[in-house]
């Protein structure tokens, strides 16, 4: 069997302040596969974004990657250099950011972007780098991709500069990208197109993808697998399809019942009562077992079984919920 | 772009209209050149005859006119204490004051942009917080203690550098050069350190903080997450976004570090216009007055024209808001 593209173990980012030291991601696992989606949900400040960048590299400081591993293609990154890291980023990870209004220079040709990041990874002339650079463009659907070269950013439209953004972030054919709300920025009507696109080119090129995301159905339409995450733990790991339809941890099945449906005949949706705890303030035992209606007195006091130690173990739950077959 | 250009060029007319109404007003309102032109042995018909020859018994909106006419052909008329004509002296002192302008200006520039870089991307350094603290004194310190001080260190104290005068001078077809000897560039080094200062602090803190501020953007983030060195991040993507504030406050400070080396000149001693300007106030050399005023306002117009082309030359959005208004 082929290792993973990506393999997370155990990996824990502090924050050190002041305070205290806060650990917005705390002891997390997983794995991604060649060609494999994988999902990250979670509410605003649950971690996922920094799960992300800790993987790339590009943790603001002081928070630093504190304890665990990060293996990509079989190479322990997370312990490399300055130097080292920069050579992966790009070639090896690419990311697809946010915002796709501020994440391209406004004063530099999008052609001159494009050259540029090829030209930094692969040995290629001028001439080679802009082919590869207009092919870039056209995979991603700008039409008269030659021209488009000389565009600047603001001549673009919100949705192709995402796809210029992803073209860019594709150049170096990395194997692993990491998209931290690629959608979210976006009109719902590009949305779709944005997310059929970057499903595509993975699937043709076999990258593994890291998609991160607080939008239930950008997760239903593109992932293989997803992984909840609350207070910076996993809190359930699984199929797409398992997790949406029978959850098992209490908090992915909250967030399940918070998700509107069209379906005729649609009950209220519930919510989950109280707040996330903040980084500095995450309660003893299970993190959600102040908000849990299932927690008994084992959950505010030994923190539930870690994802991963048991291969059944879908959710970091000690009273998983079960569903009738 | 062509109707911008025009735009500006016809509110420069204005401006200097302006400006030369304000300098023409000077020979009708600071005492009767006549008075101080004749000596006290003078005649009516003297004072008639000199009166008409200087065609101050003509309407004042014709003597305007004429003496736009003669300002537009270069004519200043004569100097009343020296006897020659005002375009002669101003040739004669101009080399030496552009010469050290020139040096302070390029100074300026280099060392502004260059520290300004360093200390944002050294943010944390303890050298970075020592030129910024030494940057305070540039900038809180006045023109003529900066001058003494230097005089005082290296030409009485060290005795290294000269601390008067422009050193000998070589004459290249009218304009007369310090730079081909020795004594003539080392006669520049503290005049030039003295203009330039003040500049070059104010600079590098402009650097400095846009630099701070744009280095939090999106698009280098994403330019790091593409794996780009840090010379091109810094350089390239960084600095560029920083040019359009600081070329404004730069090509104000360009203006003013030759309106403004009267302090710098008379401190030296430095034969250029600022020393010429000085003497002709003691005098009530009037005609020399109007002829700098008037240079100097030429002089910021066209800086201020030269930074409006320049920003659009450096960002490429206003060229498509300049077409829509």
């Amino acid at each position: 069997m082929t290792p993973p593209v990506l393999s997370v173990r155990n990996l824990v980012v502090a924050i050190p302040s002041r305070a205290g030291v806060s650990r917005p991601v705390n002891n997390i696992s997983y794995d991604i596969a060649q060609g494999e989606i994988l999902g990250v949900v979670g509410e605003s400040g649950a971690g996922k974004s920094m799960a992300g960048n800790a993987v790339i590299g590009l943790l603001d400081r002081p928070a630093h990657i504190a304890s665990g591993e990060v293996w990509l293609n079989g190479r322990r990154i997370d312990n490399l250099g300055p130097e080292e890291l920069r050579r992966i980023r790009g070639r090896q990870i690419g990311m697809v950011f946010q915002d796709p209004l501020t994440s391209l220079n406004p004063l530099l040709r999008i052609g001159d972007q494009l050259t540029e990041t090829i030209r930094e990874h692969l040995p290629m002339t001028a001439a080679q780098a802009r082919d590869r650079a207009v092919a870039a463009l056209e995979e991603v659907g700008i039409p008269a991709a030659a021209e488009r070269l000389n565009s600047y950013p603001h001549e673009f439209s919100g949705g192709m500069r995402q796809r210029v953004v992803i073209a860019l972030a594709l150049c170096a054919e990395p194997s692993l990208v990491i998209a931290d709300e690629p959608t979210t920025a976006l009109d719902v009507s590009v949305q779709a197109q944005i997310i059929a696109l970057l499903k595509r080119l993975c699937r043709d090129r076999g990258t593994a993808v890291m998609l991160v995301t607080h939008d239930m159905g950008v997760i239903a339409e593109a992932a293989d697998r997803v992984a909840v995450m609350y207070a910076g733990r996993l809190a359930e790991l699984g199929p797409v399809r398992s997790v949406i339809n029978t959850p098992r941890h209490p908090y992915a099945d909250g967030l399940m019942g918070a998700m509107p449906s069209l379906a005729v005949g649609q009950r209220r949706l519930r919510q989950i009562p109280g707040a996330m705890p903040r980084p500095m303030n995450i309660p003893s035992g299970c993190a959600f077992s102040p908000r849990c209606p299932r927690a008994a007195d084992k959950c505010r006091i030994d923190p539930p079984p870690t994802l991963g130690d048991d291969p059944k173990g879908r959710a970091a739950c000690w009273f998983p919920m079960e569903h009738p077959a | 772009m062509l109707a911008f250009l025009i735009r500006r060029l016809l509110q420069s007319v204005v401006v200097l209209l302006v400006v030369g109404a304000v300098s023409f007003g000077m020979f009708r309102f600071i005492g009767d050149p006549v008075n101080n032109m004749l000596g006290q042995e003078r005649t009516q018909a003297d004072i008639a005859e000199l009166r008409d020859r200087l065609g101050l018994d003509r309407p004042v909106v014709v003597q305007y006119a004429v003496f736009l006419r003669n300002a537009v052909q270069g004519d200043f008329g004569t100097s009343y204490r020296q006897g020659r004509p005002v375009s002669d002296i101003i040739a004669e002192r101009a080399p030496a004051t552009l010469e050290l302008a020139a040096v302070s200006g390029v100074m300026a520039l280099v060392f502004g942009i260059g520290l300004g870089v360093i200390t944002a991307i050294k943010r944390q350094s303890w050298w970075s917080s020592a030129i910024m603290t030494l940057s305070l004194v540039g900038v809180s310190l006045p023109t003529f203690l900066i001058g003494i001080l230097l005089i005082y260190v290296f030409s009485v104290q060290l005795e290294w550098l000269p601390s008067f005068g422009r050193g000998e001078t070589v004459s290249l077809g009218g304009w007369t050069t310090g730079f081909l000897t020795q004594s003539g560039i080392t006669a520049l080094i503290l005049p030039a350190i003295t203009l330039g200062l003040y500049q070059m602090t104010l600079i590098m803190r402009i650097v400095r903080s846009e630099m701070l501020e744009v280095l939090r953007q999106d698009y280098i983030r994403f330019a790091r997450a593409r794996g780009l060195r840090d010379r091109s991040i810094n350089f390239r993507h960084a600095l560029k976004n920083t040019l359009v504030p600081v070329i404004t406050v730069t090509g104000l400070q360009m203006g003013s570090i030759i309106a403004f080396s009267i302090i710098t000149e008379t401190v030296f001693q430095w034969p250029g216009l600022g020393l010429l300007f000085i003497n002709a106030v003691q005098f009530v050399d009037i005609p020399v007055m109007a002829a700098y005023l008037m240079l100097i306002s030429v002089l910021f117009v066209s800086i201020n024209l030269v930074v409006d082309l320049l920003y659009f030359a450096i960002d490429p959005r206003l060229s498509v808001e300049g077409a829509k208004t």
